[in-house]
């Protein structure tokens, strides 16, 4: 039990993405990213679980997209839906769960 | 199973997936509530843990889990850093409303020596009562403006009446009504549950590492945990009330805080307190 | 208005243990606040405790020493019902001093 939940928290911990190369990101890339990221935090949010480091990078994307820089603003952008999604699948995960460490 | 390659997070599900189907059925004995059952076996994990503490040392928290802690924090206590918060919170207990009335008259006893009555099920309001939470509805029913639920008044108000109830037993009662007891069972669950990207519960730290190290902290046991509230933190650099270590705590495992004192918060609270009954109030308490 | 310090001085033999506490906010001078703005200094410069008449701890503060601040020491000398003096003045020319009696 306690081997797949560190699992879990190696997986969530890291990260990391496997992204394929692509061109350079345009405005409409940022915003369809940025539209899917604000979408994924309200879910989070609503089940009381956002994560701050996905609206600390949904931030980031914001503040990339004004200065222009279009590649960062949808990476960040991105990488706030992950792990918005991240959190999502966290709660739902662990609305049974949670009785595994309780102590009986 | 086709492996394409894929971004990190949908591989992640997919682990998440394999290991929900490998995870069996959770006890279901257990699903019907028992809170005094809960409560033995809480505090029976401690002392098995901790067979050296003295029972009522546990609301000492990390002092009882470090000998070098323990010796530093006895010199401390000889001239409190939380003693500026006391004559504050003495002086704010008894200062007049607009409307002449004081925050004492809200309280039984006039808010002496009744810390530990708090948290309480209002079966008028349908909800747990914190102290914190008893302090502004007194203001707020006499015209006053709250106060920030996380420190300075609040903790300062808090502190003066931990402190003229300290030695008095935790006995909070979960009274014959569904709504108390699912307020209790949602507390519990808050507890239990790993929230934010470190994926911890509060149970991570505070049940499975007692007096083991989070960077450069020892951790206290939740047995007692509240019991010294509000406390003086030296990383603080000032006073702190449960909802400000609610709130941080929810924060540092990078899971945005909710609202001070919003139900899971008051629920959580109820848990924690019901569970360490039998416990004395030691507060306020000096946190390193 | 209560004063900042808080003293507690006991004597047993030929000295005094002397505890106290300070309500100073004790700023560096490098901390910035939630608005991204330097919070100025402001910390206490020096703490001179008398006997008699007589110093018998000077101390030079500075933007290191935290919030708050609990000092300790010893000194030979002073019996029960003596006066002992605490004050301290601070970089904005703000001062305090209490008078406790040795226990």
């Amino acid at each position: 039990m306690s081997r797949s939940i560190s699992a879990l928290a190696v997986t969530l911990l890291l990260g990391t993405f496997i992204v394929p190369a692509h061109a350079a990101s345009t405005e409409a890339d940022y915003k369809a990213a940025y539209a899917a990221a604000e979408s994924a935090n309200a879910e989070a949010n609503k089940l009381r679980n956002q994560w701050t480091t996905a609206v600390s990078a949904l931030a980031a994307a914001k503040k990339a997209a004004e200065e222009g820089d279009f590649d960062k603003a949808t990476a960040e952008a991105k990488k706030s839906e992950q792990l918005s999604k991240a959190a999502i699948f966290q709660t739902n995960e662990q609305k049974e769960n949670w009785k595994l460490i309780e102590i009986r | 199973m086709t492996m394409r390659k894929r971004s990190g997070a949908v591989l992640a599900g997919l682990a998440m997936a394999v290991t929900l189907l490998a995870v069996p059925a959770v006890a279901t004995a257990a699903d019907t509530p028992n809170p005094p059952a809960d409560l033995k076996a809480f505090q029976k994990y401690f002392k098995d843990k901790f067979p050296k503490v003295k029972f009522e040392d546990f609301v000492n928290g990390p002092y009882s889990m470090d000998e070098g802690l323990y010796k530093q924090w006895k010199e401390k206590e000889e001239f409190p850093p939380y003693e500026f918060a006391l004559d504050l919170g003495k002086e704010l207990m008894a200062k007049p409303f607009k409307n002449g009335k004081t925050l004492a008259d809200c309280f039984p006893n006039k808010g002496i020596g009744i810390r530990q009555d708090y948290p309480y099920f209002d079966t008028k309001q349908g909800k747990v009562i914190t102290l914190e939470l008893a302090v502004n509805q007194c203001l707020e029913a006499n015209g006053e403006q709250p106060y920030s639920y996380v420190k300075d008044e609040m903790a300062a108000v808090t502190a003066y009446m931990a402190y003229t109830s300290r030695g008095k037993i935790f006995d909070v009662k979960i009274p014959d009504d569904p709504r108390a007891l699912a307020a209790y069972e949602n507390g519990k669950r808050y507890f239990y549950t790993r929230r934010g990207q470190l994926n911890f519960s509060c149970a991570t730290c505070h049940v499975q590492s007692p007096g083991e190290r989070i960077r450069a902290e020892v951790l206290a046991p939740a047995l007692g945990i509240l019991n010294a509230m509000p406390i003086y933190r030296s990383e603080w650099s000032g006073m702190g009330t449960i909802s400000r270590r609610f709130t941080s705590c929810n924060s540092q495992v990078r899971s945005v805080p909710l609202k001070p004192q919003d139900e899971e918060y008051r629920d959580l609270e109820y848990y924690l307190s019901y569970v360490s009954n039998g416990l004395p109030i030691s507060g306020p308490g000096a946190r390193p | 208005m209560a004063s900042t310090i808080r003293v507690r001085a006991t004597s047993s033999g030929d000295s005094t243990e002397v505890q106290a506490l300070i309500q100073h906010p004790m700023d560096s001078g490098y901390v910035k606040d939630a608005k991204g703005q330097l919070i100025p200094p402001h910390f206490i410069q020096q703490v001179v405790i008398e006997h008699d008449g007589k110093p018998v701890f000077i101390a030079d503060w500075g933007p290191a020493v935290s919030k708050d601040p609990y000092l300790k020491f010893a000194f030979k000398g002073g019996k029960k019902g003596d006066d002992l003096k605490v004050s301290w003045t601070d970089n904005k020319g703000a001062s305090d001093t209490l008078t406790a009696k040795i226990q």
